[in-house]
């Protein structure tokens, strides 16, 4: 049974079901956040250009962040999506409207999209190209106020020329990789009854009705098997006419298990979500002053090198070595699937550490700086307010000492989770116990290996 | 109905492990402590050297620069901070009595990368480090013989209701 082991939370709390059902909730969450978020952009373009003193740098890089990636992401999903600012604006256009359903069709050119865009390629691409300059955009206010409203206004030219939320699903940088790790999250949009979907003929969370729009995420409730396509708009909560639409409570990680939605995109986001943790734990966080004299940019031949370093380690050298350990565990267990298949599946055990490893680094900047963010909430332009009394609260770092061991902890988690994931996926391409096992030891040897180089670079 | 009797048995097995290997560690190494100096300066956006590696118990003591603007030096774990000027010189005495990598960062805004401005202390023996190795080796030894444990009871009942594979 699908929905067997999980409990529905409207069902649970109808308050819950009675908010996220009211349509002003989603807009008046997003107004609130846009409110939020045009602060920072505004600080970060007219603010001092001292990062730590500039609401757009530390409310962005330090508060949001933190929240997104330790909390938000792995214990709610895409919930982020639900309240996000950016396509806010894009998506109101489209409507003309921001509560009320506005009956008739959407205000866009309504262009297609090409089918070879239809995956997250473009995504993986878009945080590739962020992080190159990650090291200039983290620190540098009015550069950090640019990107932001650049991808305000992809959101808003992407709504004019394209149907619902193109951006999100395809272009979105941030999107791609929340929604490779709210896979992992223990709760979910899911119909109660697919059969009742089968058999409904108007499909009304696809075309829209009266109470809401047609799915903006252009996901079909009916057949979702995962949480990475649905924003948690919760315009089909709105639309059923079934009450089909539950939101389940469930033990995480079942997502990664849905054999037939594995792609090779997704796969290469997880090499790469994994791969920019580790480079940002070393150049960021490291000892070393001429890696991050190159990161930022202190001479373009040096950041030439360092960008190329970086493209490489995240599209070769990870996934190749992570292919050699996939090629030897269908080797000694006699996987009769193609390697690339083989890869592709097994680049799903790799989610929980990836995440995993995220959370760790950033704890370890996040503690440490968190008490910018007092200062910055009282002067967020540093141009000298104290709009709360806390504009001289002096750099306070917390929590070094119990760092480590949130940090390790942290990452032991994620490893075994791997593990376990690493069994279930090759039990998945071997019937029997013994190859499953035998092929879940080179993937595990190659998760131990990275998650050392992590106590390599945080403990030792 | 044999998993009631293997899982439990297993997980307290695994946990045995780690808290072995933990506790096993000898902690810190007999290495007489000595008085070490050692020259530090700070630049945008590094300190160096980047890496000092000492002995528990060691006499440190840190003689600060600063050779182009105003900088900080903060010590994780040991919590002292000091501000340095270019052309005048620090001095910072300690006991290195606690084992493990600490960071010391710039306390004083410096520029964009201030706060990435970081450097590291290796107090050894380092055990916290080799805890963790401890930590990560036996939790994932745990894990896998849980996995072969509990796979092959689930191999046994999974053949009787003939599951398909998937290819
Ligand atoms: S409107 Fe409801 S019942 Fe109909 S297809 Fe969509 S989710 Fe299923
Ligand atoms: S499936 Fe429902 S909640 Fe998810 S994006 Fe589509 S309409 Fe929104
Ligand atoms: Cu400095």
């Amino acid at each position: 049974m699908l929905n067997q082991g999980r409990i529905d939370l409207l069902e649970r709390m109808p308050p819950l079901k009675r908010v996220l059902k009211a349509r002003a909730f989603q807009p008046a969450m997003m107004l609130l956040t846009l409110a939020v978020f045009t602060l920072a952009i505004l600080a970060g373009l007219a603010g001092t250009p001292a990062g730590n003193r500039n609401f757009g740098i530390v409310f962005v890089w330090i508060v949001w962040w933190a929240l997104l990636i330790a909390v938000l992401v792995p214990f709610f999903g895409r919930l982020w999506c639900t309240v996000c600012p950016i396509p806010a604006p894009g998506e109101w256009l489209q409507r003309r409207a921001i509560v009320q359903r506005r009956p008739g069709r959407l205000w866009t050119r309504g262009l297609r999209w090409p089918r070879r865009l239809k995956n997250i390629w473009l995504q993986n691409l878009g945080f590739l190209g962020v992080a190159l300059f990650s090291t200039i955009i983290l620190t540098r206010p009015n550069v950090s106020a640019w990107v932001l409203l650049s991808f305000l206004l992809a959101g808003v030219v992407l709504s004019a020329l394209y149907r619902n939320r193109v951006f999100c699903r395809y272009v979105c940088p941030v999107g791609g990789f929340i929604g490779l790790y709210s896979m992992l999250a223990p709760v979910e949009l899911r119909v109660a009854d697919p059969d009742v979907c089968v058999a409904h003929k108007t499909k009304d969370c696809l075309t829209g009705n009266e109470f809401g729009y047609g799915c903006p995420w252009m996901t079909y409730p009916g057949s979702l098997q995962r949480n990475a396509a649905c924003g948690l708009c919760f315009e089909c909560l709105k639309t059923c006419p079934k009450n089909n639409i539950v939101l389940n409570l469930r033990a995480p990680g079942g997502d990664l298990l849905v054999a037939d939605e594995r792609r090779l995109d997704e796969a290469y986001k997880a090499f790469i979500m994994l791969g920019c943790a580790l480079l940002y734990s070393a150049v960021l966080l490291g000892p070393w002053g001429w890696l991050k004299a190159w990161a930022n940019m202190h001479t373009l031949p040096h950041w030439g090198l360092y960008a190329l370093g970086f493209v490489v380690l995240n599209l070769a050298i990870l996934p190749g070595t992570f292919g050699a350990a996939v090629w030897l565990a269908r080797r000694i267990a006699r996987q009769p699937q193609p390697l690339r298949r083989l890869i592709v599946d097994y680049a799903y055990a790799l989610i929980p550490l990836g995440l995993a490893a995220w959370i760790a680094f950033t704890f370890g900047f996040v503690l440490v700086n968190g008490s910018y963010a007092l200062a910055a909430l009282s002067d967020p332009f540093g141009w000298g307010w104290d709009l709360f009394g806390t504009a001289s609260t002096p750099w306070t770092p917390l929590g070094e000492s119990v760092l480590p061991f949130l940090q390790v902890g942290v990452l032991t988690a994620g490893l075994l989770f791997a593990l376990h994931t690493t069994y279930k996926i090759a039990r998945q391409n071997s019937a029997q116990h013994r190859a499953a096992f035998l092929a879940t030891l080179p993937i595990s040897g190659f998760a131990v290996l990275i998650t050392l180089g992590f106590l390599r670079l945080y403990l030792g | 109905m044999t998993r009631h009797v293997t899982r439990p048995r297993l997980i307290a097995a695994s946990f045995g492990l780690l808290a072995l290997v933990i506790f096993a560690v000898p902690p810190g190494s007999a290495t007489p402590p000595v008085e070490r100096r050692v020259e530090i300066d700070a630049t945008q956006f590094e300190f160096a050297p980047g890496r000092i590696v000492v002995n528990r118990g060691d006499h440190v003591t840190i003689h600060l620069t600063a050779s182009d603007v105003v900088h900080g030096f903060y010590l994780d774990g040991y919590g002292f901070e000091q501000r340095v000027e270019p052309g005048v010189a620090q001095e910072l005495a300690f006991v290195a009595d606690r084992a493990g990598k600490f960071r010391y960062r710039c306390a004083v805004p410096c520029g964009p990368l201030h706060p990435f401005m970081i450097g590291e202390l290796v107090v050894n023996a380092n055990t916290p480090y080799w805890r963790a190795i401890g930590v990560v080796f036996s939790a994932a030894a745990g894990m896998l013989i849980f996995l072969w444990q509990a796979g092959k009871t689930e191999s046994l009942e999974e053949n009787t209701h003939e599951t398909q594979p998937r290819f």
